[in-house]
Formats: C-alpha cells, structure tokens, sequence
C-alpha cells in the first residue's frame, strides 16, 4: 500500500514521470494531486467546470515540465501548488506574471541529496504542523494566506515552522551564491 | 547584497498566494530577486501553499478527468523546447530581469518622459488596481511633499534616497499609505533611480504640485 504521507514516495513518482514518462507515476500523482489542485482552485471562486479545466491543464503541464521539478528547491506540492496559482493568474490577466529573477541554478542539476531529503523532511514537518492544527486555527491560516484577513502574521498566530524552512533555502542560497564566486 | 529596508512578509505572502495586482508582483518579483532572504520567505510562504494545497478538502473529479489528461497530453503540438535562464543574467545590469522584462530592456534602452523638476518616468504598467513606473530624480533633488490616499512602494534600484532619517539605497523598500505625509529627497552623488508601485491616486498637498501630478499621473 502507498504511504501518502511519504513526500519521499511523491517526489520519486514526479522523478519518474520526468526522466522516463512513467505513465503510472504520473496517473499516482494525478490521483493524488488533481482533486487537491481542483478545490484550491474553486477556493479562488473558480467555478466547478472551470476548475475541472484548469486543473486537466494544469497537470498536462506537469507531464510537460516534470524533468524541470528539482527536489532540492520545492516539495512536490509546493511545485504543482505554483503551477495552478500561475495558471490561474495567466488565464485572469492573458499575460506572464513577472517572476524574480533565476538563480542560476545550472541545467545539470546538482545531486546533493542530503540537502533534498532535508528540505523534503522540513517540508514534510510543515504540512503535519498545518494539518494537526485544531480547525479553528487551521482556518485562520488558510484565509491569512487567501487574503481574507489583513495583516496577520501566520507563525505567530500558529507558531507553524516557517523559520525552518526558510533557514534551510536560506543555507541553499548561500551555497550557491558562493559556487559562482 | 546586504538590504536595510527590506520587503514585508505580508507582500511576500500576497505574491505566494497569487492575490495581488500585477503591478504590485512586478514589485515583489524585483525586490525578491535583490534580496536573498526574501527570496527565502518567499520560498517559505510558497511551501506552505504547498503543505495548505496537500492537506486541503479534495473536489472530486470528472469520471473521465485522467483519460481527458492523457488526451490533451497526446493531441498538444510538441513540446517547446526547455530554455534555460541566460547565465549570470544580472552581470552588469541595473535592472533586474522582472523589470528588463516588463521595460523591454536595461536603463539605456528606456524612454523616458519627463515630468517636471527634473523628474522622469517611465509607466510600465497601468491598471485600475495599480500602478509601477520607474521614475528617475536627480542627485539632491527633493520629491514634492505628499500624502498618500493608498498604497505606495518604492524599491530603490540606483543611487539613494532620503526619507527623514532613514538612507534608502539600491534594494531597500519603503511603503507608504494614508498616514504617511513625507518628502524623499535623492542623495547626493547620483540621480536615484525607484520602481514606484502605487495602488490609488496619491493627493498631493500644494498646488504645484498637484499640476505635477496631473503629469505624473500618480
Ligand atoms: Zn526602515
Ligand atoms: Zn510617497
């Protein structure tokens, strides 16, 4: 059986999908992912059918452009999550929105592993953290991040550990920053 | 780089979400790409819109959702062909590349259109939400004094300025809203070169001014 919660599990199905077209991967992540893309979606206001659309577009771009998914930069549902954010924002404004400049992370990507597994773990710390949050609290991060409430400072409203996070692609940063010196 | 002034995390969150308005994420989009810690928030607030996505309610699909992906996936024209980013792409520029992008190129390939005093701009985008031009202002040379009746940012690309007592130099951000009545004034040295990004109408306080803004159409 597949352990959901393993975003080890997730992370080698979008691999597969990016080096060999693994069809079957790819239909595990769809699964998984296209119901959960779908409801983010309609909590924009996106109607239903509109949503089933933009999701079915969003996951041919993942078929598409899975051999750019670089584990050691994003969880794999932080990377379909900014894929359907800016293909909602593309389809709202008919143009690209502006992104902050690339670092240049070089086309052979860099197989330093333990920087992976370590942002995969604090990603995976993050997700329980959301998810074990009693529901009234859980409901305050979401509409802080949707921009139902103003000004409100999700980590000390919830004491989720973003400051982890955040350190851990502060590091990465770093490092390459000074691979370029 | 080191910024002083750095952007807030409630406008990094905006930009993680997708909320706000695309004057206002061609600001984001450049701070972010002069700020390396910024540039870490962000990636932290956009892994909680991944954890936030994960563990969301699921809306069911179409029962034939997966073989309509397979279909679209076959019947698309072929793949466009990866593009990696130019390498080192900010080598030499003073513009990072969100605003190379949006202006169609670096400082010398702008129009600019002057506004009076001095000042010149150039509107990059123009919208009923927002606002982003770049506005240029000479060396020592005073902004109008002005309130605010929304939203202004500024990011500081060149030279610097002076707002009271604070030093706002390439990379820094001041916002301003309807509380905020002050003068910047551009350092000594250099012109100071800012993406402003406004989000309604500023009211300028004198007369003259208020012609200027009829020019500047901020
Ligand atoms: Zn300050
Ligand atoms: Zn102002």
């Amino acid at each position: 059986s597949i352990d959901v919660q393993d975003e080890g599990y997730w992370t080698a199905q979008l691999v597969a999908v990016g080096r060999s077209r693994d069809r079957g991967a790819f239909e595990a992540l769809f699964r998984q992912y296209g119901p959960r893309v779908k409801a983010f979606l309609m909590r924009g206001g996106m109607p239903e059918g509109a949503a089933e659309d933009v999701m079915q577009d969003v996951m041919v771009t993942v078929w598409r452009k899975a051999h750019m998914f670089d584990p050691q930069r994003a969880s794999v549902a932080t990377w379909l999550f900014a894929i359907a954010r800016n293909r909602r924002i593309d389809l709202i404004r008919r143009a690209r929105r502006p992104e902050p400049e690339d670092l240049p992370w070089g086309p052979e990507p860099n197989p330093e592993q333990v920087d992976a597994l370590a942002l995969q773990e604090d990603s995976r710390r993050l997700a329980d953290a959301v998810a074990q949050l009693p529901p009234k609290q859980r409901d305050l991060v979401e509409r802080a991040f949707y921009g139902d409430l103003t000004h409100t400072e999700i980590a000390d409203a919830t004491g989720l550990p973003l400051g982890t996070i955040k350190s851990r692609i502060r590091l990465a940063i770093t490092r390459l920053r000074s691979a370029m010196d | 780089m080191t910024v002083t002034h750095p952007i807030g995390d409630d406008l990094l969150l905006g930009y993680a979400a997708g909320r706000l308005p695309a004057a206002m994420d061609l600001m984001v989009a450049s701070a972010v790409s002069l700020d390396d810690d910024a540039r870490a928030r962000l990636a932290g607030f956009e892994e909680l819109g991944g954890a936030l996505v994960e563990r969301s309610r699921v809306a069911p699909l179409r029962d034939d959702s997966f073989e309509c992906v397979m279909e679209r996936i076959q019947s698309a024209p072929p793949e466009e062909t990866v593009r990696w980013d130019e390498k080192a792409p900010s080598e030499g520029a003073v513009l990072p590349k969100p605003l190379r992008d949006a202006a169609g190129g670096d400082l010398d390939d702008l129009r600019w259109k002057s506004v009076g005093m001095g000042v010149r701009q150039v509107v990059l985008e123009s919208g009923a939400d927002g606002t982003a031009r770049l506005l240029s202002i000479p060396a020592g040379q005073a902004m109008p004094d002005h309130g605010h009746s929304g939203t202004e940012v500024t990011l500081v690309l060149k030279g610097a300025f002076i707002d009271g007592d604070e030093r706002f130099a390439r990379g820094d951000i001041e916002v301003a809203d309807d509380q905020t009545q002050h003068m910047p004034v551009a350092d000594l040295g250099e012109d100071c070169i800012c993406l402003v990004v406004t989000d309604a109408p500023l009211k300028f306080r004198q007369l003259l001014p208020r012609i200027a803004q009829r020019f500047l159409n901020i």
